[in-house]
């Protein structure tokens, strides 16, 4: 493949949302007044340069050049040998520049907040990976970049802390409620909401007031679009099935999203299933949860009996998120996408078990798609396909790996 | 919208605006429900009253707070601490009307508690206990349509925000909706904010009213008398907050002093705002 595969769906991407952000009964804006012109501002402007070519020339450039894009869809034989069935390849978004697929939407974020003059970034982080983005192209286009980063994930994810400050981003540590990335987000709005006049927010998953679920979903489209061609490059045709990790949910619906049409293709979104759902300390809120209204969106969510939002838990940060892209939600109501979870030691074997088959060290994330495919491949004859997409790498998850074993890096 | 008059912030504002009127603006307090605990919250309103208040805003606790800064941010989580749920402050609203008939209660939260009651057992309910209004500070009118319609058909108000950022398209589309009165977010920024600027709230306010008959409170930022007395000269009503839940936060543990430096407050305001009516 010589270009990039990017292109705006004219299909299912014009279906949902509707005009105002609705997928189903799900999406919207729920937000307060005061970001209600700033929310429409953006909207316009998303909208006029969402089918503008120099912006997706623009776009698609620096998704080649800086990014790295595109990346392999990767044959992993001695995995699949291992566990018989259907042939597993991996979508390598972990070789992106800075090791995660968050990079495809803050590089289109950040082009249309230089478009919209506003010179002021902010962003939410949980694991540190959407923040690390962030503060990448706010280096690149010296722009000043604010990270909200909830205390305890501050603690878990050092490395990503230090590499948002060497980028010359400033982190600023959440201290209310869990202190994790629910609260980085309602931190982030708060944020918003005093300094509307210069200041573009960068919501590093496919959710929130409309129209972030959908910018964020059809700027990580490339995901989906670099599968389908690379797929039938690879084997003749498209694959049998399509796994992801879904947290808020960005990943998945990037690679969802361009297969939505294609009823041949499975798709399968994996939550945090933590300790077990039947433990209740888990973050799958569409396997468990019930729909609910949370950071500007209606969504399933992760909720007591009088609607207050309870604390998740996951071994991988990045998943441990209470809601989830709204678009999921309808995605699982309509069945066009099949819902599950895998547990932490799910994930973790599957994590040990890509490093020692492939050579490959995967994001904890990620590694929850790679459970499943562990289940769901001797399920399949041997001359089907599953693409995972391996959303990021793991190496900032080494700390957490080695502490499970006992070890103090 | 049915008939509005006979409802107590009809009632309320109509009497305000009678000529002779010793109270012709409004003193809206705010506090937090269950903030530490529901028994406190009902003993506060009725020094609300003593001191002056005209309408009590009673806080449902969320979780996610958004638009709140931190001192009602920690309010709610003392309020959840205690396990205070919406059908808890309803109760409290309900137990309030026992001894108060006249005084108009709106309920302001978030969505989420009131999608999980359910907009039709919320209406029930809040009815039944003597709510008046509903200000729900995620949800803008484009979303409001069946909670409004749910809650009309009950008696009650649904208030609405409009802020600095709102243009004239959004404030009539607010109007379209909003009865009871508008609440007007006086600066771009969350509860409790410091950054009021009372020229440029009085010239939106004069702008809102250009615009609409519904009466028009203002709230953030204002912590004592003379912010209340500046405000008040422009709008209808007044809306304190964050300044009583600091209060609160700091002498929970001391009743008398509590309700003696809320009394204090909200009693300094009353008679700002009563030499700036006269």
């Amino acid at each position: 493949m010589n270009k990039p595969v990017y292109e705006f769906d004219g299909k299912v991407s014009e279906q949902f949302p509707d005009g105002s952000g609705h997928f189903g009964i799900y999406g919207g804006s729920f937000i307060a007044e005061t970001l209600m012109d700033p929310v429409r501002e953006l909207q316009e402007a998303y909208q006029r340069y969402r089918l503008d070519n120099e912006f997706i020339a623009e776009f698609e450039w620096e998704l080649k050049n800086f990014v790295g894009r595109p990346n392999p869809l990767y044959h992993a034989k001695r995995w699949s040998e291992e566990h018989g069935g259907a042939q597993v390849y991996l979508k390598r978004e972990d070789l992106n520049h800075t090791g995660a697929h968050k990079i495809n939407n803050t590089v289109g974020q950040s082009l249309l907040a230089r478009r919209m003059g506003k010179k002021r970034i902010i962003a939410e982080t949980g694991a540190g990976q959407h923040g690390v983005a962030t503060a990448t192209v706010c280096a690149r286009w010296g722009m000043e970049c604010i990270v909200y980063m909830g205390a305890e994930d501050i603690q878990r994810q050092a490395p990503n802390v230090f590499r948002m400050k060497l980028l010359g981003a400033k982190v600023v540590p959440v201290t209310s409620g869990s202190r994790t990335l629910k609260d980085a987000l309602n931190e982030a709005m708060r944020d918003w909401v005093g300094n509307v006049d210069d200041t573009f927010y960068i919501i590093g998953t496919a959710a929130g007031p409309h129209p972030y679920p959908t910018m964020v979903r059809d700027f990580n489209s490339v995901i989906g679009k670099e599968i389908k061609a690379q797929s039938v490059e690879h084997t003749g045709r498209l694959p049998d099935a399509v796994i992801a990790c879904v947290g808020g949910g960005s990943n998945a619906i990037g690679a969802f999203h361009p297969f939505l049409d294609d009823e041949e293709v499975a798709l399968y979104g994996i939550e945090a299933g933590g300790h077990g759902i039947e433990t209740g300390k888990h973050a799958a809120p569409l396997t468990a949860g019930k729909p609910g209204v949370l950071h500007g969106n209606r969504t399933y969510l992760m909720e007591d009996n009088a609607g207050q939002i309870i604390e998740t838990h996951s071994v991988s940060a990045g998943l441990d998120y209470p809601g989830v892209g709204p678009e999921h939600s309808w995605l699982k109501d309509i069945g066009r996408v099949q819902y599950d979870a895998a547990t932490d030691d799910e994930a973790l074997e599957a994590t040990h078990k890509l490093c020692r088959l492939e050579g490959i060290i995967p994001a904890l994330e990620s590694s929850h798609a790679l459970a499943y495919a562990i289940k769901l491949a001797p399920t399949m004859r041997t001359d089907q396909n599953i693409v995972v997409n391996l959303s990021g790498r793991g190496d900032k998850d080494i700390n957490t790996l080695a502490t499970l074993e006992g070890l103090t890096l | 919208m049915t008939n509005t008059s006979q409802r107590r912030l009809a009632r309320c504002f109509e009497k305000a605006q009678q000529s002779g009127s010793d109270r012709s603006k409004m003193i809206v307090p705010y506090i937090t429900a269950g903030d530490p605990d529901t028994d406190t919250t009902l003993a506060l309103m009725n020094t609300l009253v003593d001191a002056g208040a005209d309408i009590i805003e009673l806080g449902i606790p969320f979780s996610d707070p958004m638009a709140d800064g931190p001192v009602v941010q920690a309010a709610c989580e003392r309020a959840l601490a205690g396990g205070t749920t919406l059908n808890d402050v309803l109760d409290v609203v309900a137990a309030f009307r026992k001894i108060n008939d006249h005084t108009p209660i709106v309920l302001m939260g978030y969505m989420n508690p009131v999608e999980t009651m359910g907009y039709e057992a919320f209406a029930q309910k809040a009815s039944a206990s003597g709510v008046d209004g509903l200000l729900t500070v995620d949800l803008p009118p484009e979303e409001a349509a069946d909670l409004v319609a749910q809650v009309d058909a009950v008696g009650i108000d649904s208030i609405f925000l409009l802020s600095p950022t709102s243009p004239d398209d959004r404030i009539k589309a607010v109007c379209e909706y909003a009865s009871g009165y508008i609440y007007y977010v006086s600066l771009k920024g969350v509860t409790g904010a410091a950054n009021l600027d009372t020229v440029e709230v009085s010239k939106k306010v004069a702008h809102i009213k250009s615009i609409t008959d519904i009466p028009v409170a203002v709230g953030f930022g204002i912590r004592d008398a003379e912010s209340a007395a500046a405000v008040a000269s422009a709008a209808d009503a007044i809306v304190v907050g964050s300044a009583l839940v600091s209060i609160v936060e700091h002498h929970a543990n001391d009743a008398a002093t509590m309700h003696e430096k809320l009394r204090s407050l909200v009693g300094s305001m009353r008679a700002a705002v009563d030499k700036i009516a006269s």
